[in-house]
């Protein structure tokens, strides 16, 4: 229980913070998609890494092999990279849709065509 | 750690092209972490996914929208501030998790030893992450593939109309 | 791209590789990491690399659009049917115990057949989506826009 062991957590936060802010900050909606990419593949990281045994080894079985790492964790995360991508596809599906209506994909720019459109 | 300086490079480059392309090496170096932390399927569906059918799907996209983003007034210190304070919760609750890697672990207990022990003897196929996602799993599964179906079909509802051309701000009303 | 060689000549290489590990990870996936999902999506990098060097058009003569939507719904008509199946012939949604007399035999086709429905759609649904990214831009130049234009750059006269 030394503190090195809490180092998969700790690379988790950072990662997911870096895609957070990237989210909040940037106005470009691709940069937006591109953060939220970094915030799910941080949630991958922290369920992959709780399946992980220290001296485990792939989930496939095999002659000669004690101890295995936790297959469930490397389902649920599966499911989600595909999950992961459908959202990505529809918001690059919508971002596009965003661009010819109001002609740029950045947040301020959208805010102000939407204020010419009420005058 | 690459992970990191290159995740922070996406977030600070202004060009999109060259974002993308970062976030690809990204995807491929979360693949090769994968793949030491011993989830094989999942490395090879991240770097199918992640570093080919995404940058791929942005690089589509960028054909479309301009290049580089808007320069923007530092709107960051707030953020920033958000940020930290919830990193700092988190890196706070993070130690009453379980330690990294010990079998002893909570997630270890239940399920994943069940599957261990019994896969071979239920199914007869070696790789435990098929057979999870599979059998025991599989309505999640379908739930997935209906997922995939759905994000298809919403693409297609949205990008199928041809363009109108944009209401320049004369016509207007 | 059609007239650079080298590209030419490396994905003509590459192509029916990838494809042929696409079919491996489909069908070894019992066996080794790998299935339905992850060869989907290696079986649609292959036909997008394919659009790239050869243009759509081409690969549209291939597998045509009509094609595409059939097999996407297809696959999970397949996964969906398998439950089926399993209800038809007295188990549960999704049990594919009684699709066989062999227990470990049952498991192993349904899931085999699952995987075959989940590589379906994946694929097909992959291919759709960047061919409709892939189309818009011929699209919106059609509309009399211009995609490379610059940001109207409202913001600025705040």
């Amino acid at each position: 229980m030394t503190l090195l062991s809490f180092i998969n957590y700790w690379a988790v936060i950072i990662l997911m913070m870096t895609g957070y802010y990237c989210m909040i900050v940037r106005g470009n909606m691709i940069k937006k998609v591109i953060g939220l990419g970094i915030f799910q593949t941080s949630v991958f990281i922290l369920f992959i890494s709780a399946g992980k045994v220290i001296g485990g080894a792939t989930p496939v079985l095999r002659e000669g092999v004690e101890r295995y790492s936790n297959p469930l964790p490397h389902v649920l995360i599966l499911t989600a990279i595909v999950v992961g991508i459908a959202t990505t596809a529809v918001a690059l599906a919508l971002t596009v849709r965003i661009r010819e209506a109001y002609g740029s994909i950045d947040d301020d720019a959208i805010d102000a065509a939407e204020e010419d459109d009420r005058v | 750690m690459l992970l990191i300086v290159v995740a922070v490079t996406v977030v600070v480059t202004r060009d999109l092209l060259k974002a993308t392309m970062l976030f690809a090496i990204y995807s491929l170096t979360i693949a090769g972490l994968f793949a030491t932390l011993d989830a094989g399927d999942v490395a090879l569906t991240e770097a199918a996914v992640g570093a080919g059918i995404s940058t791929v799907l942005i690089l589509a996209v960028l054909a479309l929208v301009p290049r580089y983003e808007h320069r923007r007034a530092g709107h960051s210190l707030p953020a920033l501030a958000i940020v930290t304070l919830t990193g700092a919760a988190l890196v706070y609750a993070s130690f009453d998790l379980p330690a990294f890697g010990q079998p002893g672990n909570p997630v270890h207990q239940h399920l994943g030893a069940y599957f261990i022990d019994q896969t071979y003897a239920d199914i007869g196929i070696p790789n435990l992450v098929a057979a999870v996602l599979a059998s025991y799993r599989s309505i999640d599964t379908m739930g997935e593939a209906v997922v995939i179906l759905t994000a298809g079909i919403v693409v297609y509802a949205l990008l199928s109309p041809p363009p109108r051309p944009r209401r320049g701000k004369e016509d207007e009303r | 791209m059609r007239d650079n060689a080298i590209l030419v000549v490396v994905a003509r290489f590459l192509i029916p590789l990838v494809m042929l590990f696409g079919l491996y990870v489909q069908f070894h996936g019992e066996y080794s990491p790998g299935g339905g999902f992850q060869a989907g999506v290696l079986f649609a990098s292959a036909w997008i690399l394919f659009v790239f060097i050869y243009g759509l058009e081409t690969a549209l003569r291939v597998i045509p659009q009509r094609l595409i939507y059939a097999l996407a719904s297809l696959g999970v008509l397949l996964y969906a049917l398998i439950g089926v199946l399993g209800v038809v012939l007295g188990g549960h949604f999704l049990d594919f115990y009684p699709l066989l007399d062999a227990p470990k035999a049952a498991q192993q086709t349904g899931i085999i057949l699952v995987e075959f429905g989940v590589g379906v759609t994946v694929a097909a649904v992959v291919m759709l989506i960047f061919l409709l990214f892939a189309r818009r831009r011929a699209d919106t130049v059609a509309a009399g826009l211009d995609p490379d234009a610059a940001d109207d750059v409202r913001v600025d006269a705040e």
